[in-house]
């Protein structure tokens, strides 16, 4: 008994917040029609950071397809040295890599451009993703590409018909930490984006405790906060255990 | 699979082929080419451009000049950046430790499967869903006197009868940043513990338990030992979290009162965006990261030692 007034406890504290930010942005209904008209509109943001999230996550899933197959099933010249630069992103911090990527995406005509914004955001997601992947592959049995191969497939035409399906699981848990990354970041786009027609939801709302002169409407900010959170609850609700094979994966070791 | 017979020195040799996957290395080149592409030109090319904008003086706008060492020497003189270094240690040294054994009390508390342990877990871990932005935003209003709970609630409980400084001072500003990292990372780590914990074999503790050991024997002599990898995975990705903080700070205390929360990112930040002294911004996170390179050697350094 003691164990679950313990746990029910705890649970109150972490979730105590989450309940307090979702009845506060509730308290006055107008708070929700106030952060609609802030700034561009709230329609624009939500509309960036899901347009950035959709090619993050397509973008992640192609690329990492692609490469954890290559790593998996062939051997061709600079493998590990491409392996190892991947993982190396882990090592290199945020603000190092964003810096000159904000100069760099300037000369290739990609700056204030959520696509660049994208790009980059595929890039931080590579190093786990071509790790679950590959694994992913990995696990495949030679015997099913095989009887492709020997049923006159391309390898190509075995990857898309038969292997994809086979690492489905992998390709969820890919997705789903891919979402979670470019949908929350704040940094990334701070740096990247400079007007604020192209902001994302993060830049947007903090903003909202920034450009105000004079008073901060904290009813609206809460609003603001529960368009951000509410739409990560409910996926990590519906696709926890996908979540957790990350965790499992090793992947996270890099 | 057909089996080749190839004459070797006269002889008929019966040899294996090669396996059919190898030997196909322009197929692979061409499955690999999105990634080389990416990592080439948004991960090697701005690691070679932040080393070279660091070697000159480069104006957010206008032409940049080469000036080394200059930006390196400013370093030193940049009281700013010398006392976020400072700032950064203490706040990564507190973080990790209050984590660790947060985290820790968490995962021992929902290891074992008993009924409502699922919906403890999901509770725990929540916090880590949202983003980190979002979390200090939500701590923000949170902890305000006048629309916040947390006053109202200390008030009524007769703790304080008047208004608490939640950002107002530089200790409780560190203060609240911590209750609120905490809140948003325990479950993650929790989680990392928990799969180092479930990988630890029932037999094992069986036989422990059999041989009339405790729990507190139990913990000490065969939880802890093995849990020591998933440990080390913990504090690696939690020191280096720590030591390049941004959000929290920024977003919630902006780096008040008085600089006193400012952390090494943020002034990185500062010198590029705000003072437009891109060469500047470019040398200090080179030096963020050589610092966090050799970190990283010595961490790997102690954990092989350690694994003998």
């Amino acid at each position: 008994m003691r164990y679950y007034t313990t746990m029910s406890a705890l649970a109150v504290l972490f979730l105590f917040p989450l309940v307090w930010s979702g009845w506060s942005s509730l308290r006055e209904p107008g708070d929700y029609v106030e952060m609609a008209r802030f700034g561009e509109g709230v329609g624009t943001y939500l509309t960036n950071s899901l347009l950035v999230s959709v090619m993050t996550v397509t973008g992640t899933l192609a690329v990492s397809a692609l490469g954890g197959y290559a790593f998996a099933r062939f051997d061709f010249p600079g493998k590990n040295l491409l392996f190892l630069t991947t993982l190396a992103i882990l090592m290199v911090p945020y603000a190092t890599i964003l810096l000159p990527l904000y100069v760099l995406l300037g000369y290739i005509g990609l700056q204030n451009s959520l696509v660049g914004l994208s790009l980059v955001f595929v890039m931080f997601q590579l190093p786990f993703a071509l790790f679950m992947m590959r694994n992913a592959f990995e696990a495949i049995p030679r015997e099913l590409e095989e009887a492709a191969l020997v049923d006159g497939c391309g390898t190509f035409r075995a990857l898309t018909r038969i292997l994809l399906h086979a690492v489905r699981p992998g390709l969820v848990t890919v997705g789903l930490f891919a979402f979670l990354a470019s949908w929350n970041d704040f940094f990334a786009p701070l740096i990247l984006l400079n007007d604020g027609a192209s902001f994302t939801l993060p830049v947007a709302v903090v903003s909202m405790t920034q450009n105000t002169f004079g008073a901060i409407d904290y009813g609206m900010l809460q609003a603001g906060v529960m368009v951000m959170a509410v739409p990560c609850l409910i996926l990590f609700i519906i696709l926890q255990r996908h979540y957790v094979r990350g965790f499992m994966s090793g992947a996270l070791r890099g | 699979m057909t089996v080749t017979l190839t004459r070797i020195g006269g002889r008929r040799v019966r040899s294996a082929p090669p396996p059919w996957w190898r030997g196909r290395n322009a197929l692979g080149w061409l499955y690999a080419a999105p990634t080389a592409l990416i990592v080439g030109v948004l991960f090697v090319a701005p690691l070679v451009l932040v080393g070279w904008m660091s070697l000159n003086r480069w104006p957010l706008l206008g032409q940049a000049r080469f000036n080394a060492p200059a930006n390196y020497a400013k370093i030193a003189d940049n009281t700013l950046f010398v006392d976020s270094v400072l700032f950064t240690l203490k706040y990564t040294v507190i973080i990790t430790v209050l984590l660790s054994v947060f985290a820790l009390g968490l995962a021992l508390l929902v290891q074992e499967r008993r009924p409502g342990v699922g919906f403890f877990r999901t509770a725990f871990f929540l916090p880590g869903s949202v983003g980190l932005a979002t979390a200090a935003l939500l701590f923000y209003g949170m902890l305000n006197n006048d629309f916040g709970p947390i006053d109202p609630i200390l008030r009524a409980l007769g703790i304080t009868d008047e208004p608490v400084k939640w950002i107002g001072t530089p200790d409780m500003a560190l203060f609240s940043t911590i209750a609120l990292v905490l809140w948003r990372f325990a479950g993650f780590n929790m989680l990392i513990l928990l799969t180092g914990l479930q990988a630890i074999p029932v037999e094992v503790y069986e036989a422990a338990r059999s041989d009339g050991a405790n729990r507190w024997q139990i913990f000490t002599r065969i939880t802890m030992p093995l849990l020591r990898p998933t440990i080390a995975l913990m504090l690696i990705l939690s020191i280096t979290g720590s030591l390049l903080a941004f959000d929290q700070f920024f977003i919630f205390t902006n780096g008040g009162p008085d600089n006193s929360t400012v952390s090494m990112v943020m002034v990185i930040y500062r010198d590029a965006f705000f003072r437009f002294d891109l060469g500047g911004a470019a040398a200090g996170s080179v030096v963020l990261l050589a610092g966090l390179v050799a970190l990283n050697v010595v961490q790997m350094r102690v954990l092989r030692k350690r694994e003998r």
